[in-house]
């Protein structure tokens, strides 16, 4: 690893300054990510702002919301008595992450900012656009098992890596920064995008913005709610494809849903069209057959990935069902 | 266990060039601002880059199984570096290096965390356990003894992370049934495959019900 400069900031006012007049300068909380990228050489920044100091570590729950501190550990939410209850899928998307001991480093906004897993990124050997920009696609006619079925471009078909996000996609959450031009808000489903020609960029955040808060609004997604995440192994690994179902039933009646997807996108996929479909079915079996194709419109594989193509439907009608019978 | 001085020749010839660059790069005022006064004074004095390299350190105060310890350490030092070549407590284990495995956990402030993510420099008054930390005089933990006789382990590799990581699985309050203990400890690779073992050790030390 390259040796750094490293710096405590002691409020969020002046990390951001620190930040700002350094081109190569990181923000640093749990490390989870980055010191692993570091000692792979992926990133080389010459400082490092520690923001572990700020007071960002709070769960606070005002009227007809919650907001979560940037700082706040994975496994803090993951166990709040409040947020298990509230925010149930939230909860089972946490503790679907990592293992304990990362989910007690890494924090809520680190885990938003997480890089892609792709393999070709991890390797400086090998091409990879996101990473060195033009210098060309590794997993595109390479290995590319994990990687896209969907939004994916000629330039990248990395997926973005966390759970925890795709639960907060599903339920409308709100991200709040601070950055050198001031304060502002930034829809979940917008903070990610999708690689285009610019895959370097994993999200919207401007100018080294610091995250300070997610601020999820209160919902009726408390009980039907399922994380189904399939992988290689039973835990501890990413996900090949993961499903976030929430649902508001009463009287068999679907009268709200909220579905994203993981392990598919540059992103957290949102199934909006699948949504809009089951609200006002009666819960069946068909219904969510129906959801699940219409979940995978405009689908495209890579070779090593047509796999996703099959399990991805498949997910989503188990998930669904699991979700229904609680 | 190699000795100290012969990391900081090792260090100082691998990285000569970034460092360098570094130094040069950072103006007066950058210099002052953030980084150690004996660079600084290094600097000022026209010492050797070398030298200037070698006090290239931030001040770390830090707890490790009691004893209190003021070092001067390398940003980029990890937690697990520190513990295993500046401290000589080898019984952390460096498997992976890139917290894939969890042979490396200690517990940071009584919470498990992987050492070799964690950066010394961020451990400011920190209070760490390490595998060394558990045993009082020759009276072992319940735990290592759980793990002694329930066979937890073949090579031993894996083995003070799993000790570690299973007192923290207990204590969090994930320890309620076998599926639960092996979720909890899914972060703790075995490559012997002593997990049915590992399991009952947990298991029989959680129904013990000793203080850990």
């Amino acid at each position: 690893m390259k040796n750094f400069q490293i710096v405590r900031a002691l409020s969020s006012g002046s990390a951001v300054t620190n930040i700002s007049k350094d081109p190569s300068a990181m923000f640093i909380a749990g490390g989870t990510n980055l010191v692993d990228l570091m000692k792979k050489n992926v990133v080389a920044p010459e400082k490092l702002v520690d923001i572990t100091a700020l007071d960002l570590k709070k769960i606070e729950f005002g009227t007809g919301k919650v907001s979560i501190g940037a700082l706040a550990k994975n496994s803090q939410v993951a166990e709040d008595k409040s947020i298990k209850e509230k925010y149930p899928l939230l909860a089972l998307a946490l503790a679907a992450g990592a293992s304990q001991q990362i989910r007690h480093m890494a924090t809520v906004g680190g885990n938003m900012l997480q890089r892609t897993r792709c393999s070709y990124f991890y390797n400086t050997d090998m091409p990879c656009n996101k990473r060195t920009p033009k210098s060309g696609c590794g997993a595109i006619g390479g290995s590319n098992r994990m990687h896209a079925i969907f939004g994916a471009s000629e330039s990248c078909i990395a997926v973005h890596p966390s759970d925890m996000c795709i639960a907060l996609a599903a339920l409308d959450a709100t991200v709040f920064v601070e950055g050198p031009k001031g304060k502002r808000q930034i829809k979940f489903t917008d903070f990610h995008r999708l690689p285009g020609n610019t895959p370097e960029k994993d999200n919207t955040l401007e100018n080294k913005e610091l995250i300070t808060s997610v601020e999820i609004p209160e919902n009726n997604f408390t009980k039907n709610v399922h994380y189904l995440k399939v992988r290689d192994r039973s835990s501890y690994a990413f996900a090949l494809i993961s499903v976030a179902v929430g649902l508001d039933i009463k009287n068999n009646v679907i009268n709200d849903a909220r579905l994203a997807m993981g392990g598919v996108a540059h992103k957290p996929w949102r199934l909006t069209e699948a949504e809009e479909f089951l609200k006002g079915k009666t819960v069946a079996e068909e219904i969510f057959k129906q959801a699940a194709n219409l979940s995978m419109k405009g689908a495209k594989s890579y070779g090593d990935n047509d796999f996703k193509l099959t399990l991805g439907p498949n997910a989503i009608i188990e998930a669904l069902t699991i979700a229904a019978s609680k | 266990m190699a000795p100290k001085k012969t990391n900081i020749k090792k260090v100082i010839e691998d990285d000569t060039n970034s460092r360098r660059d570094f130094i040069k790069k950072s103006g007066l005022f950058t210099a002052l601002a953030f980084t150690p006064p004996s660079l600084v004074m290094a600097s000022e004095k026209k010492w050797d880059e070398k030298i200037a390299e070698y006090l290239e350190t931030v001040p770390l105060s830090i707890e490790v199984n009691g004893t209190k310890h003021n070092l001067n350490v390398e940003p980029r030092t990890t937690l697990l570096d520190l513990l295993r070549e500046n401290l000589q407590l080898t019984g952390t284990k460096k498997g992976c290096d890139h917290g894939q495995c969890g042979a490396c956990t200690v517990h940071v402030n009584g919470t498990r965390i992987l050492s070799c993510l964690s950066l010394a420099s961020m451990q400011q008054n920190a209070q760490i356990t390490t595998i060394e930390g558990l045993s009082k005089g020759k009276k072992l933990h319940p735990m290592q003894e759980a793990f002694i006789k329930n066979d937890g382990f073949q090579c031993g590799y894996c083995t003070p992370g799993q000790i570690m990581s299973g007192i923290a699985c207990i204590k969090e309050g994930h320890a309620n049934s076998r599926e639960e203990i092996r979720e909890y400890m899914s972060g703790n690779i075995c490559r012997c495959g002593a997990y049915h073992n590992i399991v009952d050790a947990i298991t029989e030390v959680k129904e013990g019900g000793k203080p850990l």
